[in-house]
């Protein structure tokens, strides 16, 4: 019964803050207003049936975000280095293919966003049947050390997350 | 009275900064080589756009100007999504 | 030219500071756009401004709201995550594009097809 009214309660509470976040109020009426759109959306998107992501709440969620943070702290002072000093020292830049051992979807979608939202890499393109990731690296200083980032900093914790 | 000239002052410093970053990303428009490099020009200039729309927002101390940056947002993003598949299928919608 | 909403002095500095250094980052990043050499390089230099950027200029924009309201304002944070859920989209999108180009072009830089 609760399942056929509330299919997807993440994304409705998720629909329902904001809501009252863009109408900046917590009165009762914008909260009435914002369960009915959260409803409404969510049943809509029943008729799509989309995959449902299996998340283990834990410490790897808290973890994650700090270190995806650390890390786009520091590879925006990196960048930034490198665009400063501008043609005076060569940088090598290059794709590089790296073999992932993450099958879920949504942690892939994590890793695409974090990848991609870093200064430095970016997600070019993913092929589902080897498993394979090519990725741009805009200055390598050793492959090794990207190939370990990923699999060491992020791999492991969005697997622990979302298989 | 010396906090808000202080403020103002900074505001208005950031403006010209942010204009200077829009000026720079319509130049990669401008100047290409290629459709990609115009393409991501664009999609950079939205961006800054929406960054000084905030600016302007704190400045006039409304929050008005919220909505309007969230709108170019959202049409800088459909727009760079709709240039991107064309660049790719020479289609937008197949 | 210089109004300003009355801030405590202390949340002023505050917001200058934060003020311009997202805006000297964005800016940063923009140059960039114009100084790296190749396309691919170039992919890289806008998620400065849409990371580190637009995060300076919204946490400055939520200090300032807050202290002159009294509340909490928080609704920058629809942008911010706006922004994060975009930009890697768009920019994929765009290198793939750029990659698929190359590759009917016959471009001896890029990488062969993933087969």
């Amino acid at each position: 019964m609760m399942k056929r009214i509330l299919p997807y309660p993440l994304f409705g509470l998720a629909l329902l803050v904001m809501w009252l976040l863009l109408m900046q109020s917590i009165s009762p009426g914008q909260i009435l207003l914002g369960c009915l759109v959260a409803l409404i959306a969510t049943n809509a998107m029943s008729a799509l049936q989309p995959e449902t992501a299996n998340i283990r709440f834990g410490m790897a969620m808290l973890r994650l975000p700090l270190v995806v943070l650390q890390d786009i702290f520091r590879s925006n002072l990196a960048v930034g280095r490198i665009i400063l000093q501008g043609q005076r020292q060569h940088i090598r830049s290059g794709f590089l293919q790296i073999p992932l051992d993450m099958r879920d979807r949504f942690g892939l979608g994590v890793l695409a966003i974090i990848l991609t939202a870093t200064p430095g890499t970016l997600w070019v393109q993913y092929d589902r049947s080897r498993n394979l990731l090519l990725l741009h690296v805009l200055d390598f200083v050793d492959p090794d050390h990207w190939v370990e980032l990923i699999k060491e900093r992020y791999e492991r914790l969005l697997m622990e997350i979302f298989e | 009275m010396s906090a808000t000239l202080l403020l103002g002052w900074s505001i208005t410093i950031s403006q010209l900064i942010l204009g200077f970053a829009m000026a720079c990303a319509t130049w990669r428009v401008v100047i290409g080589p290629r459709a990609q490099d115009r393409v991501l020009g664009l999609d950079t200039l939205y961006v800054n756009a929406m960054l000084l729309l905030v600016t302007f927002g704190i400045q006039s101390g409304q929050t008005l100007y919220f909505e309007a940056a969230l709108v170019i947002g959202m049409l800088g993003f459909t727009g760079t999504v709709a240039l991107s598949k064309f660049l790719m299928r020479g289609e937008v919608i197949e | 030219m210089t109004e300003a909403p009355d801030l405590p002095l202390w949340a002023a500095i505050l917001t200058a500071l934060l003020l311009l250094t997202g805006a000297s980052i964005t800016a940063i990043g923009s140059i960039g756009l114009l100084r790296l050499k190749s396309f691919y390089q170039r992919v890289h230099a806008p998620t400065l401004g849409s990371t580190l950027g637009a995060g300076g200029i919204l946490v400055a924009s939520i200090l300032c709201f807050s202290v002159l309201e009294g509340r909490a304002v928080i609704h920058e944070v629809l942008i911010a995550l706006f922004l994060t859920l975009t930009t890697p989209v768009t920019l994929m999108l765009l290198a793939r594009a750029a990659l698929y180009r190359d590759r009917t072009e016959g471009d001896e830089d890029v990488p062969k097809e993933l087969d």
